[in-house]
């Protein structure tokens, strides 16, 4: 099927029109800095903006999820699957990759249903990066800066129209009836071919090596000194896992109403850079210095989620060197890890 | 009749757990019990020895414990051997006959216990390691004629620490298994030996080639059996550990008992020691 044109007067219309089906959320200037949220008036969504403080993600896998609730101390219990059609604006390409990988880890194995109900209700609209969002960002280097096939709307901004690449039958629903799209012409695409090869000029590579080079890089540096330099930094707060598009670690708790016999279950986002996240109940913590913690949490993006998904757990969106009050950022990590292997192999090759 | 895990995949969430009734609680010594639990007739638990179940009570919590009772004698009613060490087992040791816990699973890959047929096997359990090789001891006893000699070396912190007392004497006063019992802390009524687990090693004499040892204890006591167990001269593929990890899911998701690329309670607990020797943090 071919690109489709919808004019950017058109959006206010379209907005309001998926409004009335669905929960439209996009991103919208909060204090300085973008978020996510549910979008209340057309003129609040912006399209362009640079990053946003947290990935869609809190629409799939929210912050604090009840599983189930229970009566009588459990003799009833019901599962807590929540159907709220949802339609995500404006999602960076590097976002659309963490669901990627999302997707895969929650349907293999044993599926977790709460989150594919979510992701069965929600509806991706991404959009093409024409110009780097911020000084942290590396989607060039990690192949992360050009759409997924997981889009079901893509849009990219020609000046004064999009182009809608329709991926799937929910991409197809959502234009329904919306009258004010048009099949792009010879000139579109000639429009949209220049658009998208002059985007990459202004993009850098951010790492000094190939991506696919990164698990290599990481497993020789399993006992690398560097991991006690980042330690001795870390704060242990957690926010570099909790800004992560691809983090979906999770603790689990019950809370009680007053009867005490009728609560819920529920799950909150975890972070393994907390000191009790790998401490077992005989006392014994697997994980207990940060050092170990933040070599967990690099090579888990970098080699461990590659070895048993075939994907790289990093997009490159840069969030957590952002949130990171101790400016320890993925690029710097990745880099000095290959300047280190590349100092230290000759010395093995000899010995 | 269909498997409790079955039954699971089939709830709208794989997080709800099916009710079970306690039917019997037994103190083995003054920090474990042992409960009876049965499941809804028509479930069985299908486990094999070294799976675990994720045990909840609703308003406390729930956590993995490992599966006390061999597949050999368990049908819908099975057992686990709780020690008390928090708000959970706390909570399940104020539990009567009668009353009821959830129950999810069974999780994890257990022991390859077909593999060890014909070989000598070795099993040491530490501490309330023994609760989840009683499982496979059991299994392999009631099979006997499939393996070869059978030694169990036991350690426990004191006498009064020792688990599953009636069930050790029955062990060692049959011909065809050699179980040696070791406390570290001894009191007056104790007359056996005394010291850590690897002092058993000393006057061990086995066929190390057609051997395969199993080792359930406590993460400090890993590395100093297998130390002696290398030494004798068992191949890495054949010492077999179950690693003890915080698998709050029990599915592969929620990341806590996950060791490099492995999530524990997939492709664990059961692991042989070539399989995670490379692996930084296993031990």
């Amino acid at each position: 099927m071919g690109f489709k044109i919808m004019p950017k007067s058109a959006l206010a219309d379209w907005v309001n029109r998926l409004r009335a089906d669905y929960r439209v959320v996009g991103p919208q200037p909060r204090h300085g800095q973008y978020v996510f949220a549910e979008i209340n008036d057309p003129a609040d969504l912006a399209l362009d903006y640079p990053t946003s403080v947290l990935p869609p993600k809190q629409y799939l896998l929210p912050p604090r999820e009840v599983l189930f609730n229970f009566q009588n101390s459990g003799m009833r219990i019901e599962a807590n699957i929540k159907v709220e059609p949802t339609v995500i604006l404006g999602v960076h390409t590097c976002d659309m990759h963490a669901i990627r990988l999302l997707d895969h880890v929650h349907n293999n194995g044993y599926a977790d249903q709460h989150y594919q109900t979510h992701r069965a209700n929600t509806y991706l609209v991404s959009i093409e990066c024409l110009k780097p969002c911020m000084e942290h960002s590396f989607c060039k280097s990690m192949g992360t800066l050009t759409v997924p096939e997981e889009f079901d709307l893509h849009l990219t901004d020609l000046g004064t129209a999009y182009t809608v690449d329709i991926g799937s039958e929910k991409g197809e629903k959502l234009l329904e009836g919306f009258d004010q799209v048009w099949d792009a012409s010879d000139d579109d695409y000639q429009l949209l071919s220049r658009v998208l090869t002059e985007k990459w000029p202004r993009f850098s590579y951010r790492l000094d090596f190939d991506v696919t080079e990164l698990p290599d890089i990481l497993n020789l540096s399993q006992k690398s000194s560097y991991w006690n330099e980042l330690g001795d930094r870390c704060l242990a707060c957690g926010m570099c896992t909790k800004v992560c598009p691809t983090c979906y670690c999770f603790d689990v708790s019950d809370t009680v109403d007053l009867t005490l016999k009728n609560g819920k279950r529920i799950r909150t986002w975890d972070s393994c850079q907390v000191e009790e996240f790998a401490l077992v109940a005989g006392g014994h913590n697997f994980r207990s210095k940060r050092a170990l913690r933040q070599r967990h949490r690099f090579l888990r993006k970098g080699k461990y989620q590659y070895e048993a998904f075939g994907m790289v757990g990093c997009v490159g969106c840069g969030r957590c060197a952002q949130a990171c009050l101790v400016h320890i950022t993925p690029v710097e990590t990745f880099n000095e890890l290959y300047r280190r292997s590349q100092r230290t192999e000759p010395a093995e090759v000899k010995a | 009749m269909t498997t409790l895990l079955k039954e699971t995949l089939q709830h709208s969430s794989i997080y709800v757990p099916t009710i079970a009734r306690i039917t019997a609680v037994r103190d083995l010594t003054e920090l474990e019990k042992l409960f009876t639990l049965e499941l809804p007739h028509h479930y069985s638990l299908s486990h094999r020895p070294g799976q675990f179940v994720e045990v909840s009570l609703m308003g406390v919590g729930e956590a993995p414990i490992s599966i006390t009772s061999s597949p050999s004698r368990t049908n819908s009613v099975f057992e686990l051997c709780i020690r008390r060490v928090g708000n959970l087992t706390n909570a399940l040791h104020q539990l009567q006959p009668g009353q009821f816990v959830g129950i999810r699973g069974p999780f994890g890959r257990g022991f390859p216990f077909e593999r060890f047929r014909g070989k000598d096997l070795l099993f040491v359990p530490g501490g309330l390691g023994l609760a989840p090789l009683r499982s496979l001891i059991n299994e392999v006893l009631d099979d006997r004629g499939k393996y070869g000699r059978i030694t169990i070396l036991y350690g426990a912190r004191s006498p009064q620490d020792l688990l599953f007392r009636e069930e050790l004497a029955e062990w060692q006063a049959r011909a065809d298994v050699d179980v040696q019992v070791t406390v570290d802390r001894p009191d007056d009524t104790w007359g056996g030996n005394i010291g850590v687990i690897t002092t058993l090693f000393k006057n061990l004499h086995l066929h190390a080639r057609n051997t395969v040892a199993v080792v359930v204890g406590p993460p400090v006591m890993y590395r100093f059996v297998l130390m002696e167990l290398l030494g004798k001269g068992i191949s890495e593929g054949n010492i077999w550990f179950s690693f003890e990890r915080r698998m709050k899911c029990g599915v592969g998701k929620c990341g806590h008992c996950q060791l490099q690329h492995i999530y524990t309670c997939q492709d664990g607990p059961s692991f042989s020691y070539a399989d995670i020797k490379h692996l930084e943090e296993a031990l």
